[in-house]
C-alpha cells in the first residue's frame, strides 16, 4: 500500500486557515462592530485605559501561559497574587520599599518553587495541587494579614506608587512592563532551548524524556515563571492602590485561563503562545469595555465571555478533526 | 453434495482513503467450522478489511454476506449483533470493573427502573468463563488479570451472541506457550460448534498448526487461497511477499572493534534476568523473541528509563551507571524507540525541531538557538536518509510513517552517539523505506557504530545481524552467529526450547 | 501479598480511616485547648456538623458521579447562586399571587428545573462540540454567573416566607432538614450507582470511553444525564439552604466547586474517571467538616482551615501515588 502525504483541497484549507486564526477574525471584528456602535471605543483614552486595566491580568496570564503549554494548569495565581499584593503592601512600611519588593519576590517564587516540585519532581496531578495551594496559599494570606486590609500609611512620601500609577514617555509603566515582559518571555519561548523544551514536554511528554529533556525540571521552571509573574501583577496591583483586601485576586485564575484559551492555547498542552496570550488578554479587556460603553448592564460581559470561549474552542476544535459536530455516539 | 454456505463472504469490497487504494476488489469467505488464516505483510490491507467488516469503515464498493444474507455493518456492534465478533489485538476492557461487567458492557440484564440483574449477570458470565475454562470467576476485577486472562475476557465478550464468525486479530502476541495452547483449545471448541474463524496472524508455526486454509492479502489486493495440508510455508511466503523469502544471513565484513558496551548479569525485577551480552564497534548484535520476552526493558535499562536491580553496565571497558537518559546519551547511547508516535516524535512539532530536539542546547549563538544550525543538521539527514518532507517546517505528524521513522533515526544519528539501540526499526514501514533502513544498519556498523537491534520480524533480524541473541520470558536463552542461525533453531531457542549459550 | 491487601484496604476505605483519627485528635486536642466545655464528640455537636455538610455535600454526590465519567463541572457554584435566586424571586411573581403558601413547593419545582435545566445546557455542549468539560464548565461559570446578576444586580435577593423556613428548619428524629436530604440523596446514588445500568455505565465510560462506545453504550446521552443530575444537585442544595436563610447574594457559592471537587477527591475518586464511590465521597465531605469545626474548636482562626486542607488534599495525592507505585520496574517518564 502506497504511503503518501496527502494536501487537503483548497477551498478547505481557506476554511481552515479561517477557523484556526479564527479568534483574530473575530477579534478584528468585535473592535470594528464596536467601534461603529460608540464613537468612543477607538479613543486613544480609552483604549489605553483598557490595555492599562488588563496589565495585571495580562502580567499573570503571561506566567501561565508557560505552565498550560507544558501540559499543566496553574489554578493557585489568583490567591498568589493576592498574597504578593499584600506582603509587598505590609513589608513596605516596615522595611521599605527597596527591600520589601524583592523579598516579596523571593517568598511569592518560593510558594512557585513548591508547586513546580509537587507538579514536576513528584509528578502529582496539577489540578488537584494547585487547587490544594489556592486554599492553602488564602489560609497563608489571611493568617498574615490577621484578616484586616492592608494600607501603606504614608502614600504621598514614597517612590512606590510610581509603578502602578506612574508613567515615562507619555506610556502608564504598568504598560510598560506588561508589554516588556511579553517580549523577553516570548524570547525566552520562541527563541531559546528552553522554550523548545516547554513545548517538547507539553506536546509529547514521553517523547522529551525519550529525547533527554529533562522533564521535571522544565515543568518546575515554567512554575517558577509563573510566580515571577504573579509576583510582579502583585506589585504592579499594591503599587496602583497602595493598599488591599487579601482577597484582591480571587477568581483571576479563571480568567487567566479563560484569557490563554481564548487566544488559542491548547489546556492539554504543547500549543500557544505569548502573542496569542496577549491578544487573549486584550481581547477580554475589550469586550467587557465595548460592551460597557455600549451601555448594556456589566453582567453581560460574563454572558458574552462564556459563549465567545466555548465558540473559540469549538471552532478550533472543529477545525482540526475536519467536522464541526462531535462524533461521539 | 449439499453445498455448505459460508458463514461469512465478502465481494470484491473495495476501499479507498485520499490518494491510497487501501483494498482493491478483496474478496474471501469462511466456511461455518474452518479455521482460515489471513495473512499479509504490513500494510497489505488487512486491518482495513477487518475494519470495513466490523463496520468502522464503509466499503466503497462491494458486499458483505452473513450466511449468504447481504448485511450492513455500520458499527461494530451491528456487526456483533448479526454474528461477526471481533477480538482485536488491543484489548479493550473497562479495568476496574468486573469480568462479568465487562462482559456484558453495554447489555447488562436489567430489572425494572433499570436495575441490573446481579445473579441472572453473574450466571450467564460464569457459564461463559466456565466454558472457556478461564480459572477465574464473573466477579474477578479485570485489571487485577494477566494480558492473557484479560484476553480470555475479551474472547468471552464474544461469545454473548451466537457467532457465526469470529475473527481473531494477532492472539497470540503477548502468550506463553501454555497459553496458547488453551487458546488454541478455545479456538478448537469454537470449529466444531460450527463457528467460521478468521485468524489473523505473522506467525507461520500457528497458523499452519491450526488452520484449514490460508489468504493472502498484498498491497490491498487478494492473492489467493491455499489449503493448509497442501501447501508449505514457502509458497504461502511467495504470495506474500512476491519473491522466495529473503532468509540471507549476514555475512559479516571487516574488522570488528572493540567491546563498546558489555551487559553483565543484568536484572530488572522480573522483566528480565541474568542478562550478560557484548556488543563490540562495528557489529550488529540483534535481539529476537516474543512480546514480553525482555528484549525493550533491556533496551529502556540501558537508556536509563528503568533502574536495574542487580547487574553491570560497562562502556568502553569502564562500568557506569545510567539513572537517566540525559546520563545515557552523555555516555553516547541512543535509543531509536519502539514506538515513534509515543515515544519518539512530538507530532505537533515540526521536523526540524523533532530531529534537533536532544541537542537543541547545544546548537546555540549565544543563549539563543541557532536556526541556521539547526537547518544544518536537518538538510544533513534529510539527503543522508532519503526523507521525503516539502519542507523542514512540516509537523512530523503529516508524514508517511517510513519517513516518521527516518526522522527519528537521523534524530539519533546526529548524535553521533558509540552505541545505537534501534526498537521495530521497521514497524509500519512501506516496503522501500524498509530496505532502506536495512541498508543503513549495515553501512552505520561498517563506519564502527555498535549496533543493538531490536525485532519481531525473523527476516529482519537474520537480514542484518552479525550476531542474534535470543530471549525468552525475561532470560537470554542462546545467542548465536550469523552462521550457525537459522529459522528453525532460533524460534525454538524463542520458544524455551533447546538450550545452551553458545556465545 | 498482605501487602497487597493492606494496599487495598488503605484504597478503599482511607476515608474513613482518616476521619476516625481526625475525630480523635480533635476530642483530645479538645479537652485541652477548648474555651467550651462541651466536648467535640457532643452529639449535638455532630449532628450539626451532618446538617452543615449538606450544602456542598449533596452537591458533591454530582460531582462524584460527573467526575467518574471523566468529566468535571466547575460551574456548580454559579448554578447553586442562580437556583437560589430564581427560588426566591419567583415567589413574588405576579402570576402566582393567588398561591398563598402554594407557591412554596412551586418556587422550589421552578429552582430545580433552572438547575436541571444549566446542567443540560453544559451536557449538550459537551456531547455535541465535543469541547473538553473543563472549559465547557468554565465558561457557564461565568456565565451562569451572569445570568445571577440579571435578576437584581449586585443586590441581594430577599424573600422571607416563615412557613418555608419553618419547612426547612423542620427535622424528624433528631436529623434536620439538610442532613435528611443529604443523607438521602446518598443512599439513592449509592443504589443507582451500584444497582442500575446507568450507573454502571457510568463507570465503564470514564474508564474506557472507547470500549463503552463500542460496546453500544449510548455515550452522549449518558453524559448529558450526568450533568443534568449535578445540575438538579446544585439547585436541591440551594433550595434546601435558601429556604432557611431567605437571602441570596449574588455573589454566593463562589469556588464552592472547589470545595465541592476537594471533598471529592479526597473520597478517593479519580480526576481521570473510571473509579470512585458515592459513600467515599459523603466520607469526603464529612472529613473536611470535621475539620474546619476541630479547627474552631480548638480555638484556631479560619484562616487556618484554608490552609489546612490545602495541605492535606496535597498529601492525600502524594499518598495515593505512593501507594499505585509499581517499585522498581516502574518506567522513568
Amino acid at each position: 500500500m502506497a504511503d503518501t502525504a496527502t494536501n487537503p483541497v483548497s477551498l478547505k484549507r481557506a476554511g481552515n486557515f479561517l477557523a484556526r486564526q479564527g479568534i483574530l477574525v473575530a477579534f478584528v471584528i468585535f473592535m470594528v462592530g464596536f467601534a461603529l456602535a460608540n464613537d468612543r471605543f477607538l479613543d486613544m483614552d480609552n483604549v489605553l485605559g483598557v490595555i492599562r486595566s488588563s496589565t495585571i491580568l495580562g502580567v499573570m496570564a503571561l506566567g501561565v501561559t508557560f505552565v498550560v503549554i507544558s501540559g499543566n494548569l496553574d489554578l493557585s495565581v489568583g490567591s498568589m497574587m493576592s498574597f504578593a499584593t499584600i506582603v509587598v503592601l505590609d513589608l513596605h512600611d516596615k522595611i521599605g520599599p527597596e527591600l520589601a519588593i524583592p523579598l516579596m519576590f523571593v517568598m511569592t517564587m518560593s510558594l512557585g518553587a513548591l508547586i513546580g516540585f509537587l507538579v514536576g519532581y513528584l509528578k502529582l496531578n496539577s489540578l488537584i495541587v494547585t487547587l490544594g495551594m489556592l486554599s492553602a496559599i488564602h489560609g497563608l494570606t489571611l493568617t498574615y494579614s490577621g484578616g484586616k486590609n492592608i494600607d501603606i500609611a504614608d502614600k504621598e512620601g514614597t517612590w512606590f506608587s510610581i509603578l502602578g500609577q506612574g508613567s515615562a514617555l507619555g506610556i502608564p509603566i504598568p504598560i510598560l512592563i506588561f508589554l516588556g515582559l511579553a517580549a523577553l518571555l516570548s524570547i525566552l519561548l520562541t527563541k531559546m532551548p528552553f522554550g523548545r523544551k516547554v513545548y517538547a514536554v507539553g506536546g509529547n511528554g514521553t517523547a522529551a524524556t525519550f529525547s533527554g529533556i529533562r522533564r521535571a525540571r522544565t515543568v518546575f521552571c515554567c512554575y517558577l515563571i509563573s510566580s515571577f509573574c504573579v509576583a510582579t501583577a502583585g506589585l504592579i496591583q499594591a503599587s496602583r492602590s497602595m493598599g488591599s483586601q487579601n482577597t484582591v485576586g480571587q477568581g483571576m485564575e479563571l480568567e487567566v485561563l479563560a484569557a490563554i484559551i481564548l487566544g488559542g492555547a491548547s489546556l492539554m498542552g504543547g500549543s500557544g503562545t505569548v502573542f496569542k496570550t496577549v491578544i487573549g488578554v486584550l481581547i477580554l479587556g475589550f469586550i467587557q469595555n465595548g460592551l460597557l460603553l455600549i451601555g448594556l448592564e456589566f453582567y453581560v460581559q460574563y454572558i458574552v465571555t462564556w459563549i465567545i470561549i466555548i465558540l473559540a474552542v469549538w471552532l478550533d476544535i472543529a477545525a482540526k478533526r475536519g467536522r464541526l459536530w462531535s462524533p461521539i455516539a | 453434495m449439499t453445498e455448505r454456505i459460508p458463514a461469512l463472504r465478502l465481494e470484491n469490497i473495495v476501499k479507498t482513503f485520499p490518494g491510497v487504494r487501501a483494498l482493491n476488489g478483496v474478496s474471501f469467505e469462511v466456511m461455518p467450522g474452518e479455521v482460515h488464516a489471513l495473512l499479509g505483510e504490513n500494510g497489505a490491507g488487512k486491518s482495513t478489511l477487518m475494519k470495513v467488516l466490523g463496520g468502522v469503515h464503509q466499503p466503497d464498493e462491494g458486499r458483505i454476506y452473513v450466511e449468504e444474507s447481504p448485511a450492513v455493518m455500520t458499527n461494530p456492534l451491528e456487526a456483533k449483533s448479526q454474528g461477526v465478533v471481533f477480538i482485536h489485538q488491543e484489548l479493550s476492557l473497562a479495568e476496574e470493573m468486573t469480568a462479568a461487567e465487562n462482559i456484558y458492557l453495554g447489555e447488562l440484564p436489567r430489572k425494572s427502573f433499570g436495575r441490573v440483574d446481579w445473579p441472572r449477570l453473574r450466571a450467564d458470565a460464569g457459564a461463559i468463563l466456565d466454558r472457556l475454562n478461564c480459572g477465574f470467576g464473573p466477579d474477578q476485577i479485570v485489571g487485577e488479570l494477566s494480558i492473557a486472562k484479560q484476553q480470555m475476557v475479551e474472547i468471552a465478550r464474544a461469545l454473548t451472541v451466537d457467532a457465526k464468525a469470529v475473527i481473531f486479530d494477532e492472539p497470540t502476541a503477548s502468550l506463553t506457550d501454555a497459553e496458547k495452547e488453551v487458546l488454541f483449545d478455545v479456538i478448537r471448541d469454537l470449529r466444531t460448534q460450527g463457528v467460521g474463524i478468521v485468524y489473523i496472524s505473522h506467525r507461520m508455526e500457528e497458523i499452519f498448526r491450526i488452520s484449514d486454509r490460508i489468504s493472502v492479502l498484498r498491497d490491498g489486493t487478494y492473492r489467493g487461497t491455499l489449503i493448509t495440508e497442501e501447501t508449505d510455508e514457502e509458497a504461502v511466503t511467495k504470495l506474500m511477499i512476491g519473491r522466495s523469502l529473503d532468509l540471507s544471513r549476514h555475512v559479516p565484513e571487516g574488522a570488528l572493534g572493540g567491546v563498546a558496551l558489555e551487559v553483565q548479569g543484568l536484572s530488572c525485577g522480573h522483566l528480565f534476568e541474568d542478562v550478560s551480552f557484548k556488543v563490540h564497534a562495528g557489529e550488529v548484535v540483534g535481539f529476537y523473541g516474543l512480546v514480553g520476552a525482555g528484549r525493550t526493558e533491556i533496551a529502556e535499562t540501558l537508556f536509563g528509563l528503568r533502574s536495574p536491580s542487580a547487574g553491570q553496565i560497562l562502556l568502553n571497558g569502564e562500568p557506569v551507571s545510567i539513572h537517566s537518559p540525559v546520563d545515557a546519551i552523555s555516555h553516547g547511547i541512543s535509543l531509536v524507540p519502539e514506538s515513534r508516535k509515543e515515544q519518539g516524535l512530538v507530532l505537533g512539532m515540526n521536523c526540524r525541531d523533532n530531529m534537533t530536539l536532544p541537542q537543541v542546547d547545544d546548537l546555540t549563538a549565544g543563549p539563543f538557538v541557532s536556526e541556521g544550525a539547526e537547518i544544518a543538521v536537518f538538510d544533513q539527514y534529510r539527503d543522508r536518509l532519503q526523507i521525503k518532507t516539502p519542507s523542514w517546517r512540516q509537523q512530523v505528524k503529516n508524514l508517511s510513517g517510513g519517513n516518521q521513522q527516518k526522522i527519528v533515526i537521523g534524530k539519533w544519528l546526529s548524535m553521533r552517539p558509540d552505541v545505537l539501540i534501534v526498537d521495530e526499526p521497521t514497524r509500519g514501514v512501506d516496503v522501500g523505506s524498509k530496505s532502506e533502513i536495512h541498508n543503513l544498519i549495515r553501512e552505520l556498523a561498517g563506519q564502527g557504530y555498535a549496533v543493538i537491534v531490536i525485532s519481531s520480524e525473523m527476516p529482519e533480524v537474520l537480514h542484518v545481524s552479525d550476531r542474534v541473541v535470543a530471549m525468552y520470558h525475561g532470560r537470554i536463552t542462546r545467542t548465536f552467529t550469523a552462521a550457525e542461525v537459522n529459522e528453525d533453531n532460533l524460534v525454538q531457542a524463542i520458544s524455551g526450547l533447546g538450550g545452551g549459550q553458545v556465545a | 501479598m498482605e501487602n497487597i491487601n493492606l494496599r487495598k484496604f488503605l484504597k478503599r476505605g482511607a476515608i474513613w480511616g482518616f476521619i476516625v483519627l481526625e475525630l480523635i485528635f480533635f476530642t483530645v486536642a479538645g479537652h485541652f485547648l477548648s474555651l467550651s466545655e462541651v466536648s467535640f464528640l457532643d452529639p449535638e455537636n455532630m449532628l450539626l456538623l451532618l446538617k452543615q455538610s449538606a450544602p456542598i455535600g449533596i452537591i458533591a454526590l454530582g460531582m462524584t458521579i460527573v467526575m467518574i465519567n471523566g468529566n468535571i463541572d466547575l460551574s456548580v457554584g454559579a448554578t447553586f447562586a442562580l437556583a437560589g435566586v430564581v427560588m426566591l424571586d419567583s415567589m413574588s411573581w405576579a402570576v402566582f399571587a393567588g398561591l398563598g403558601d402554594w407557591v412554596i413547593p412551586v418556587a422550589w419545582m421552578i429552582a430545580l428545573a433552572t438547575g436541571a435545566f444549566l446542567g443540560l445546557i453544559n451536557g449538550m455542549i459537551v456531547w455535541k462540540t465535543g469541547v473538553d468539560a473543563f472549559i465547557v464548565t468554565l465558561g457557564a461559570m461565568l456565565g451562569f454567573r451572569g445570568l445571577v446578576f440579571m435578576f437584581n444586580g449586585e443586590q441581594p435577593t430577599f424573600h422571607l416566607n416563615w412557613t418555608m423556613v419553618d419547612i426547612a428548619e423542620s427535622s424528624f428524629f433528631g436529623l434536620e432538614l439538610p442532613a435528611i436530604v443529604l443523607l438521602l440523596c446518598t443512599l439513592v446514588l449509592w443504589l443507582v450507582m451500584n444497582r442500575t445500568v446507568h450507573g454502571r455505565n457510568a463507570y465503564a465510560v470514564g474508564d474506557n470511553r472507547e470500549a463503552a462506545v463500542n460496546a453500544g453504550i449510548k455515550v452522549g446521552p449518558h453524559m448529558v444525564w450526568n450533568f443534568v443530575l449535578i445540575g438538579f444537585l446544585a439547585a436541591l442544595s440551594a433550595v434546601v439552604f435558601y429556604s432557611a436563610s431567605g437571602s441570596v447574594n449574588p455573589n454566593d457559592g463562589m469556588l464552592y466547586e472547589l470545595w465541592v471537587i476537594t471533598a471529592v477527591v479526597l473520597g478517593g475518586t479519580k480526576l481521570t474517571g473510571g473509579s470512585g464511590s458515592i459513600i467515599n465521597t459523603l466520607g469526603g465531605v464529612i472529613a473536611i467538616q470535621i475539620l474546619r469545626k476541630g479547627l474552631g474548636h480548638i480555638g484556631a482562626d479560619t484562616e487556618t482551615v484554608n490552609l489546612v486542607i490545602g495541605t492535606i488534599l496535597i498529601a492525600v495525592l502524594f499518598l495515593d501515588r505512593q501507594l499505585n507505585r509499581r517499585g522498581q520496574e516502574e518506567l522513568k517518564v
